[in-house]
């Protein structure tokens, strides 16, 4: 991890109206690795990520993209640096097809109408890159799909477009058993790809399982950002969500609302 | 799920997308459509389906005046009005919104179109006409998208407002006479027999076009078979219905003969395959579903939804405006109740019971002419009939107003109950 990250936040807030929900918050992404963000309800994990993607721009702090300061404004500043998220809601259109929904709004054309047969191609591609091996023809409607097929095609969304960075918000929370362990391999293949991969996730196995690096926010702080290794625990982990800090780890002053 | 996936696994291609690659024939295909039917993907089945039914009822009741060439030619003419309105329906339907002014939109384009006729040229009336519409369109666009005002309300006032300008175009009780022969002869008027021919081939050569093209780009999921019953029953029923419509169809002794394709057909058949296009090939389209299927996922596609919004109620008022101009040559005139009583709701009917869901992101533009064709056929069978001695009841006008209404209702509740049914099976799924 000897790296530069690939996108790094520094000192990073953000308040709505009167409600400061993230204090000065630090967050490093390199390419391959998968960065795990966990944290209790409300300490701000999705709102970090919505300030990634554009969706709640930062009101302080910096933005840094391949080593070069960046603004990110909306959606599309951060969809041009090559940065996707697949949020919790998936965010697909159920009475559309996949390729239709792995191209909605970059349809490619020919002359003004619809290249479906490239769209088509390139779709068979993309999950094939996956090893994706449960869908049957890309012609059928998300509407026909289970939770973890649905997911998959959220993933292939974000990862068709030769994205650098990917960001799922809790990807396996609605999944059984073999979804979840199949959409971990998925999470695993992106970093093999390359990519710098964030997980949100309140799965502590999953986390200590998948990821590289964990990152922990406590009451929209980053309380830790460490690596995973053979000894990081369970109940490391927990306690650090918990109270911010575990032995020398985390936050050791004391922290107001 | 498959367990066995692993990174780089070689011979993935032999299983992924088993569907894709294989061939299907005949008999799956048929298996595959029986099966999306249970699904509850009626599409325009119930539709057709109506057409048949009520085809055959009125045929068997009243053979000698439903069953005639002017019939048949006068009941497209009736139709096409409410077809258009319903395909300019449809464009706010697909968002999952409603426009239940259109028929005023109508009926305040055809009013504007018929008073400037009477000092202007052809040209920049209907110009000034389709303006007009454009506006109305873009306007409750604007309260709908931007302002934020649910369709259902602004739409709701506009009932009031647009039918207030229409009173104001026409004065109360007046009518605008229509006397330039092009307008006159948008419904109403027949191609030559030659004519006739010419177009329908035309039309039949393009939709050939369309499905061997559709067919070689499905990689084998649409069986040649299938493609060429298709492109033959078009055909069949092409000539069938051109070489009737040449025939004469005037009463006994009148003096001209009446022959050849009704106008408003292939005027028609011309709107639907722009339509097509449009919402099927382009990209507009293709974003147009995706906000009615999901707003949310659409704009995070990074579609600007507002606009989207906006435009899809201006090419309403256009298409209504079309519509108003077909209501107004029927008649040759505009009063104030041009595109006013039924017409919206025989308009929304058309739509809903042509299949397109009231739910919004499902429908096609072919539904609006078929559920048209239903509503069409209700009260042209039932005028037919007239006035009959049932036993146990008496004597019962069936062309009157209120036998219509009753049946045009509840074609309209079981057109939308076969919608809201087959949309929560396809949510149990
Ligand atoms: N759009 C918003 N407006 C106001 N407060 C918000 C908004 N989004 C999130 N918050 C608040 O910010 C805090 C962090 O929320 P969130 O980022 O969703 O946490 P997490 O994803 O870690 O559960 C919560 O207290 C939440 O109520
Ligand atoms: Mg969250």
């Amino acid at each position: 991890m000897s790296q530069t990250p690939l996108l790094e936040v520094s000192k990073v807030n953000k308040r709505f109206g009167p409600v400061h929900v993230l204090h000065d918050v630090d967050l490093k992404m390199y390419p391959g690795t998968v960065t795990a963000l966990i944290g209790d309800n409300g300490a701000g994990k999705s709102t970090l990520v919505k300030s990634i993607a554009g969706i709640h721009p930062i009101d302080s702090g910096t933005i840094t993209f391949d080593g070069e300061a960046v603004t990110i404004d909306n959606p599309k500043d951060a969809s041009a640096l090559g940065i996707e998220v697949v949020y919790q809601d998936l965010a697909l259109c159920e009475n559309l097809d996949i390729v239709q929904n792995l191209f909605l709004g970059r349809e490619l054309t020919e002359r003004g109408l619809l290249d479906e047969k490239t769209m088509e191609q390139r779709t068979r591609e993309t999950l094939a890159s996956l090893s994706v091996r449960t869908i049957k023809s890309v012609r059928q409607r998300v509407s026909s799909l289970s939770g973890g097929q649905r997911q998959t095609v959220a993933i292939a969304k974000a990862v068709l477009w030769d994205s650098k960075v990917v960001i799922l918000d809790e990807p396996t929370a609605a999944l059984g058993v073999a979804q979840t362990e199949q959409v971990n391999k998925l999470v695993r293949r992106l970093a093999e790809k390359g990519i710098a991969v964030g997980l949100i996730s309140h799965n502590m196995n999953d986390v200590i399982a998948v990821s590289d690096r964990v990152a922990v926010m406590y009451l929209g702080r980053m309380a830790a950002d460490i690596e995973v290794t053979e000894t990081t625990s369970n109940e490391q982990l927990v306690e650090l969500i918990t109270s911010g800090r575990s032995g020398d780890v985390g936050i050791q002053e004391e922290v107001n609302q | 799920m498959n367990e066995n996936a692993t990174p780089n696994d070689a011979g993935f291609a032999l299983t992924d997308f088993a569907l894709d690659g294989a061939k299907v024939d005949f008999k799956t295909a048929i298996s595959d459509r029986v099966s999306e039917l249970r699904a509850g993907d009626l599409g325009s089945l119930p539709a057709i389906l109506a057409i048949a039914v009520l085809v055959t009822i009125f045929g068997l009741v009243n053979p000698s005046s439903f069953l005639t060439l002017l019939n048949f030619a006068n009941f497209l003419e009736q139709a096409s009005g409410v077809i258009v309105i319903a395909m300019a329906v449809s464009f706010t339907l697909l968002l999952g919104e409603i426009d239940l002014a259109a028929g005023f939109t109508a009926g305040v384009s055809a009013a504007v179109l018929a008073t400037r006729l009477q000092e202007w040229p052809l040209v920049p009336s209907v110009l000034l006409a389709a303006t007009v519409a454009v506006i109305l369109g873009t306007f409750t666009g604007y309260m709908v998208a931007k302002v934020g005002i649910p369709s259902f309300v602004v739409t709701l006032a506009n009932v009031l407002l647009f039918q207030g300008i229409l009173l104001l175009l026409v004065r109360d009780g007046g009518s605008v006479r229509i006397s330039d022969p092009l307008v006159k002869g948008l419904v109403g008027g027949t191609l030559s027999p030659i004519l006739s021919w010419l177009v329908s081939l035309v039309g039949l050569a393009l939709y050939a076009y369309v499905m061997i093209r559709k067919q070689r780009n499905s990689h084998g999921a649409i069986p040649r078979s299938v493609a060429a019953i298709k492109v033959g029953a078009a055909a069949v029923a092409l000539i069938v219905v051109t070489t009737m419509l040449n025939t004469n169809r005037a009463f006994g002794r009148a003096p001209e003969p009446i022959q050849g394709l009704p106008t408003v057909v292939p005027i028609i058949a011309i709107i639907l395959f722009l339509l097509n296009v449009l919402l099927t090939r382009t990209k507009y389209g293709r974003h147009l579903y995706a906000v009615g299927g999901n707003p949310e996922a659409a704009r995070r596609a990074g579609i600007n939804v507002a606009s989207l919004r906006l435009s899809a109620f201006a090419i309403c008022g256009l298409l209504a405006g079309i519509g108003g101009a077909f209501l107004a040559s029927r008649v040759n005139s505009v009063d104030p109740n041009t595109g006013a009583n039924d017409t919206l709701l025989l308009a929304v009917g058309a739509a809903v019971i042509g299949g397109t869901s009231l739910f919004g992101g499902q429908g096609r533009m072919l539904n609006a002419v078929l559920g048209g064709f239903v509503l069409a056929l209700i009260p042209n069978g039932l005028t037919l009939i007239g006035k009959q001695v049932l036993p146990l009841w008496g004597e019962i006008d069936f062309g009157s107003s209120g036998i219509k209404f009753i049946c045009a209702g509840a074609a309209l509740l079981i057109a939308s109950s076969v919608d809201a049914l087959s949309r929560s099976q396809g949510q149990v799924r």
